[in-house]
């Protein structure tokens, strides 16, 4: 979340998923579809609002399940986040909603955010949103008058050419109106897939080691070595998005990939195929054969969740214990495991690159407990976190800062991990792709709530293949109608990148000339046609808007 | 907050206020039974289990909708209380089928068990049945009316904690039962399949198919879901080794035992045959040629073929030396796992970094 980690300091959900539902009087979901992708936390959200009146503003372009629920649907184009967000902080300064007294003491740099934002007023930003101005004008009522508000989002924002500027409008957003460090505000990036916060936490980027400590800064440089043994170079490491790519270049020689299937959950598909294919050495770390192991030369069977004890770190940056149920299925072992056992042997092979001395340099774990201790020894967050606070039933989210230290459930009160909010100014530009003559239609991409990224899970579930067994695109009735297709019927998706055959299911969820697919199924993957085109500063690619033309076969 | 004190069965007790007659009961340890009640839910008052006498009051109140005030004296299993609870019990299992025998809940029944707690063994009353075809329309649970005592558990767990309202109250007298609108079957209302409902029905009204299949667990493990970001506290059922079931862990605050329809049926993946059980490597690297030589995919040079541990770790450890003394270490990419341990993402972070000298590692959360 490099947008928010720009503004405060730290880009995690600064409160707490129980907090929100039972303090914010106000959400403010942007890009996210919380009833399906985020389903528990979405049902609390709809307690909130039919138990206690909580208010609800959605800002998605498609009638998603929530919006049932919403005081105000803004309904805007795909790829105008920016502009929205902008207009209605316009109307909120015009109004005078602005919680002054927080923007003088914990904030820097309003005024120039405030120049940038006087050139969106409710007009012009109707006109590029296509959102009507009454519904800008009560929208911003709503985010005026009901304090605290909470603002969540997921990959829809993110997932644009732009996504790091959307977070940043956003940021700036709950500044103004002194929603930030306080019960039921904050900005709260929904994570994803189940552990994605730990693997940013533990090093899983290529700029920072476990903690964020950056990989540019010497200090952190040496404490590395001094723990490891050896540390790395001075220099930030590659992208997934770029590591791929480098392969065609000559650059890259091997791909070591855990539990992922990019040729399923990556855009541009054909392009990622042929740098797998072309790559020297490719190690896979799976429980299945998925997609990406055509191209494996080597496949490490590791195990499930179920087959072993560790722990998961969840949106709200709470770290969970995960225990073993059943023994690992036939010879796969826990993925730990592996990965010490493997780094055991390329040591063996040149001792002398890595003389085993320093404290944490070795690789002998009897189990996770012992890795966490190691991680507590060098991830500041992490300090006092151990396996077994957690099974004494401690309710523990980062960071921890010690032993007696009981966990941190809201960010950012009374400071900001960086000192005082930066208000940055930011101006909207239009999607790197745009509809046209040949592809009229905008396509956007998601998950659906019965399966789970590239499906390699879900799709091994009877029941969830009888609720929803194959991909469908969200076609809009208007649109099926000057279309010609009715029901189920058979269409083709074509973008400037590729092709896909699939059905329709025509439905009033997506407005007229947008369809929706999703990348499930391997037959019919959106990503076959989305492209790679990245934002500059998180490197996410541009999934949510791509170009297509649609016919019926 | 501030207490106070009652006395039940002749134990006196000091309870917060606010708390019902039931609440203090079960902090006194005095079993009242209920069928329709959960810590969870509103207090409904439907079953009539749940009566105690209370001097000084008339009639007999039911516990769980009564506050208890400061000295109030209670008795929960006065003559009086006993035979009222049994005269419900009779009521409740006179349109019930009594083939315990061959139902899906047989021993782990709440209905079952409040009958033999109140004395109740067989069926007094032989009243009119009910007669309903079972709903089997949802991929997961089915619903079989004949066995609803109409407890409004899962009609409140839709509405309180789903937020959902797919099941209601329908009709009236004998013909009540618990329907979708329109009394369309479950499948096509607005159900999301978390299995709340299920969860809370205390007979088999409400049962899981996969209950059906594996029959009662007999293990216990409390775990993390591993689908999405909220991390939903599970409690996986096992039993000869293998999962049979899995429902939400009340215990853990994020769900409080709520789960969405892959928390709750999405774990079968775990054990399905397509998973690899043993280390793979293509032939090719068995006969120590080079890729470069593989010009044809579907030769055998690229067979997958199944290997040991040690065969498989000394290929890659060595082809992983190698490239990195030849091309460098950053020639070598990273993807580590958003669905893998903290640990292990620590590890992977400590390989790329330590072992091999590059910052080249990342993950999917761009994705
Ligand atoms: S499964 Fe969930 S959504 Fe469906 S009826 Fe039961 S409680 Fe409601
Ligand atoms: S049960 Fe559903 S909401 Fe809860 S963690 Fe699992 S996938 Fe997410």
């Amino acid at each position: 979340m490099a947008g928010l980690a720009t503004t405060y300091g730290s880009g995690a959900m600064s409160n707490s998923m129980d907090d929100i539902a039972a303090n914010a009087a106000a959400f403010f979901i942007i890009g996210s579809n919380t009833t399906e992708q985020h389903p528990v936390f979405g049902t609390k959200i709809r307690r909130a609002i039919q138990k206690r009146g909580a208010k609800l503003i959605v800002a998605d372009p498609r009638r998603i399940d929530i919006t049932d629920l919403a005081t105000v649907h803004l309904q805007q184009k795909a790829g105008s986040d920016t502009a929205l967000i902008n207009g209605l902080m316009y109307l909120i300064l015009e109004k005078g909603y602005e919680d002054k007294s927080f923007i003088a003491e914990r904030t820097v740099d309003f005024e120039a955010f405030k120049e940038v934002i006087q050139d969106y007023p409710p007009e012009k930003v109707s006109e590029i949103t296509s959102v009507p101005v009454e519904l800008l004008h009560e929208a911003a009522e709503i985010m005026g008058t009901s304090q605290p508000m909470a603002v969540m989002w997921a990959m829809g924002i993110t997932q644009h050419i732009k996504g790091v500027r959307n977070v940043m409008a956003l940021a700036n957003m709950q500044m103004l109106l002194g929603n930030m460090g306080i019960p039921g505000g904050g900005v709260n990036p929904l994570r994803g897939q189940n552990n994605v916060q730990g693997a940013c936490d533990l090093g899983g980027l290529p700029n920072v080691f476990p903690g964020y400590q950056k990989v540019t800064s010497e200090e952190v440089q040496k404490k590395f070595a001094q723990a490891w043994g050896r540390g790395t170079e001075l220099k930030v490491g590659k992208t997934l998005t770029e590591m791929i790519p480098d392969v065609e270049k000559g650059e890259t020689h091997a791909l070591y990939i855990l539990g992922e299937d990019p040729v399923m959950s990556d855009p541009d598909t054909k392009h990622i195929r042929a740098n797998l294919e072309a790559c020297e050495f490719v190690i896979l770390q799976e429980i299945f054969q998925s997609e990406t192991a055509i191209y494996a030369d080597v496949l490490l069977p590791g195990s499930s969740f179920a087959e072993k004890t560790g722990t998961f770190t969840n949106t709200e940056r709470r770290v969970q214990m995960v225990r073993q149920a059943i023994n690992p299925v036939g010879d796969s072992r826990p993925d730990w495991e592996i990965i010490s056992d493997l780094a055991k042997r390329i040591i063996a092979r040149t001792p002398r690159l890595l003389p085993l001395t320093a404290p944490h340099a070795g690789w002998d774990y009897p189990d996770t407990a012992a890795i966490m201790a190691e991680i507590a020894a060098l991830t500041p967050q992490y300090s006092g976190i151990s396996h077994k606070r957690l099974e004494n039933g401690e309710r523990l989210q980062w960071p921890v800062r010690d032993e007696n230290h009981s966990g941190t459930p809201i960010l950012h009160v009374g400071q900001f991990a960086s000192g005082k909010g930066k208000f940055m100014p930011i101006e909207h530009i239009p999607p790197a792709e745009s509809p046209d003559k040949d592809y009229p239609y905008i396509m956007s991409t998601g998950r659906v709530l019965y399966h789970w990224h590239g499906g390699q899970m879900t799709r091994r579930v009877k029941g969830i293949m009888e609720a929803y067994g194959e991909a469908l695109v969200e076609v809009n009735p208007e649109d099926a109608d000057n279309l010609g297709i009715n029901g189920e019927n058979a269409i083709r998706l074509t973008s400037r990148h590729g092709s896909i055959d699939t059905k329709a299911w025509v439905t009033d969820r997506v407005p007229p000339g947008m369809v929706y697919a999703n990348f499930h199924f391997p037959d019919a993957s959106a990503n076959e046609l989305t492209h790679a085109s990245l934002d500059p500063v998180s490197k996410i690619p541009e999934y949510k808007v791509t170009a297509v033309k649609v016919e019926k076969i | 907050m501030s207490k106070l004190t009652v006395t039940i069965d002749h134990k006196k007790i000091e309870i917060p206020e606010g708390s019902t007659v039931l609440d203090a009961a079960r902090a006194a340890n005095v079993y009242i039974p209920t069928l329709c009640d959960d810590p969870l839910l509103e207090p409904f008052g439907a079953c009539r289990l749940c009566v105690v006498e209370i001097e000084g009051y008339r009639g007999l109140p039911t516990a769980c909708s009564t506050p208890a005030t400061e000295g109030m004296i209670i008795h929960t299993s006065s003559p009086l209380v006993e035979v009222n609870r049994r005269t419900s019990m009779n009521l409740l299992l006179s349109d019930h089928p009594l083939d315990c025998q061959h139902c899906v809940a047989n021993m782990d029944c709440d209905l079952q068990s409040v009958a033999a707690f109140v004395g109740v063994r067989e069926q007094p009353y032989q009243g009119e049945r009910r007669a309903y075809d079972i709903d089997e329309s949802n991929p997961f649970y089915g619903r079989d009316l004949e066995k609803c005592i109409l407890c409004g558990k899962c009609v409140r767990a839709c509405d309180e904690l789903q937020g959902r309202q797919a099941i209601s109250f329908g009709y009236r007298g004998f013909a009540s039962k618990i329907t979708t609108p329109f009394d369309l079957p479950i499948w096509d209302s607005t159900c999301e399949s978390c299995g709340r409902c299920v969860d809370m029905c205390p007979t088999a009204a409400l049962y899981d198919k996969s209950a059906m299949k594996h029959g009662t667990h007999t293990g216990e493990t409390r775990t993390t879901c591993p689908y999405c970001g909220v991390g939903c506290g599970l409690v996986l059922e096992t039993r000869n080794g293998e999962i049979v079931g899995a429902r939400g862990d009340r215990e853990n605050s994020v769900n409080e035992g709520h789960t969405c329809v892959k928390g709750r049926y999405g774990w079968e993946y775990v054990q399905h045959p397509d998973r690899v059980k043993k280390p793979l490597v293509r032939q090719y690297l068995l006969d120590g040629k080079e890729k470069s030589k593989v010009t044809d995919r579907k030769s055998k040079d690229w067979d997958f073929v199944e290997t040991d541990w040690d065969t498989v770790l000394n290929i890659t450890a060595e082809k992983l030396a190698t490239i990195r003394d030849t091309h460098g270490a950053d020639s070598i990419g990273f993807m580590t796992s958003a669905k893998c341990l903290n640990e292990e993402n620590y590890l992977m972070n400590k390989l790329a970094r330590q072992v091999i000298g590059t910052n080249s590692i990342d993950h999917c959360a761009r994705l």
